[in-house]
């Protein structure tokens, strides 16, 4: 009989832990939704941006400003967003394995590397194995520009000081809900920015820009690196919420198989107890009748 | 129409505004321009201050922290960090801000390397302020 009880403890505890799993997923799912939301609304604030840049581009030699200087890449910045909390499937590791695989690129050819560890995941990860130069964490529950801001404030002027020569951005491209495809993309030097080529030569507005043109690429190139750290935030926040949910939903029906062979298992020990007792009674009944 | 100018008003956030306007105000970093139908084509620089549009004659409010104005002579874009609509301000907000700025700023000498930012969000805090009370 011990062995009925213990199945049945079994199943009860499964059961639970199948309704926190599906409280997850559903949770997951109304977060998901805002952020989702928060992504779409972005996007014509970053076209329109990006219009604007390169109708800019077209007119100024961007050669000139600092944030686009190419130097020899001899220290090399890492900006490497994770989220805060874990739960959400292979969404964090596969993070780490690329930034560590670009780690290890890098050092093989003798670049000296740190790291700036945005989410909590990466940081408790990389803590004592790489040169964490500044760290944000607990940020993703509710943020903003002003998030994409301060991080702006940290990487540009040092890299005008010439403190690093390069910096990559590694995030995860929120491709759709069940793809999402960690990135590494430079962020500084800036490469080119492009030229609009949609639009033909004589098509082109001719602007006046007030301040100069230089003054005006001087404040919108920080923004560009804004605009980018911001979407790479908005992107990670929805692949995280989409992660868990995939990962609780199959968690959920990783439950319901448990319980249904538990379940099983519990109705075959009971029938092999029944049959027992019922052995033990005409068994009994037998051996009076002798 | 044609004698009708086009307002977008667009942060990371959301599109704040967008329809059919009259006339135009906005803070450029080089001063205060108003903007009407068939303007010449303008690229600004914005900081931050007060941006009103005129809609069939009267005018809206609101706050806008620093951007860019792209004007062609049907259509006005701004892009902003933030914008604000005077109603939507958050008065006690403000003026809690004013408050810190103001008593940071008193203790502080003025070759402390924080004296302008704080300079300058006391400026935000007074500006936010003076556009609330215009609703």
């Amino acid at each position: 009989m011990a062995a009925l009880r213990d199945i049945k403890r079994k199943i009860t505890a499964v059961q639970k832990t199948k309704q926190i799993t599906r409280a997850m997923n559903m949770v997951a799912a109304s977060k998901l939704r805002t952020s989702q939301t928060r992504m779409e609304n972005f996007r014509p604030y970053a076209v329109k941006f990006m219009d604007v840049l390169k109708s800019l581009a077209l007119r100024v030699d961007p050669n000139i400003h600092p944030l686009l200087a190419v130097r020899e890449p001899k220290r090399i910045r890492v900006i490497c967003m994770t989220s805060d909390r874990g739960l959400c499937g292979g969404y964090n590791s596969n993070i780490i394995r690329t930034t560590e695989r670009l780690f290890k690129d890098r050092l093989s050819k003798g670049k000296e590397l740190s790291l700036i560890a945005v989410g909590k995941k990466g940081r408790d990860y990389f803590r004592r194995k790489a040169n964490i130069i500044n760290q944000y964490v607990e940020v993703f529950r509710k943020f903003d520009m002003s998030l994409a801001q301060a991080i702006g404030e940290d990487v540009i002027p040092s890299f005008i000081a010439e403190e690093y020569d390069e910096l990559y951005l590694i995030y995860s491209e929120f491709v759709s809900m069940p793809v999402q495809r960690p990135v590494a993309v430079r962020l500084l030097p800036i490469p080119s920015v492009g030229v609009d080529e949609d639009v033909e030569p004589d098509k082109r507005v001719d602007y006046i820009y007030e301040p100069s043109e230089e003054l005006l690429l001087d404040q919108l190139l920080p923004m560009y690196i804004r605009v980018l750290i911001y979407r790479a935030l908005l992107e990670t926040s929805a692949g995280e919420n989409a992660a868990r949910m995939m990962a609780m939903d199959n968690a959920t029906s990783n439950c319901d198989e448990m319980i249904q062979t538990l379940t099983l298992n519990f109705n075959k020990a009971r029938q092999a107890a029944i049959t027992k007792e019922l052995m033990d009674i005409v068994g009994g009944t037998e051996a009076l009748k002798g | 129409m044609a004698d009708e100018l086009m307002l977008e008003i667009v942060t990371p956030e959301k599109v704040a505004f967008s329809g059919k306007v009259e006339e135009v105000t906005i803070p450029g970093s080089e001063g205060e321009f108003g903007v009407l139908i068939g303007h010449a084509s303008l690229l600004s620089a914005v900081k931050f201050g007060e941006l009103n549009y005129t809609k069939e004659n009267k005018k809206t409010y609101y706050a806008v922290n620093t951007g860019y104005a792209e004007v062609t002579s049907h259509k006005v874009t701004v892009l902003v960090e933030t914008a604000e609509r005077a109603d939507a301000i958050d008065v006690e907000r403000a003026r809690q801000a004013k408050e810190i700025a103001a008593e940071k700023l008193a203790k502080m000498s003025k070759d402390d390397p924080d004296f302008e930012k704080i300079k300058n969000a006391l400026d935000r805090a007074e500006i936010r302020l003076k556009i609330a009370e215009r609703v």
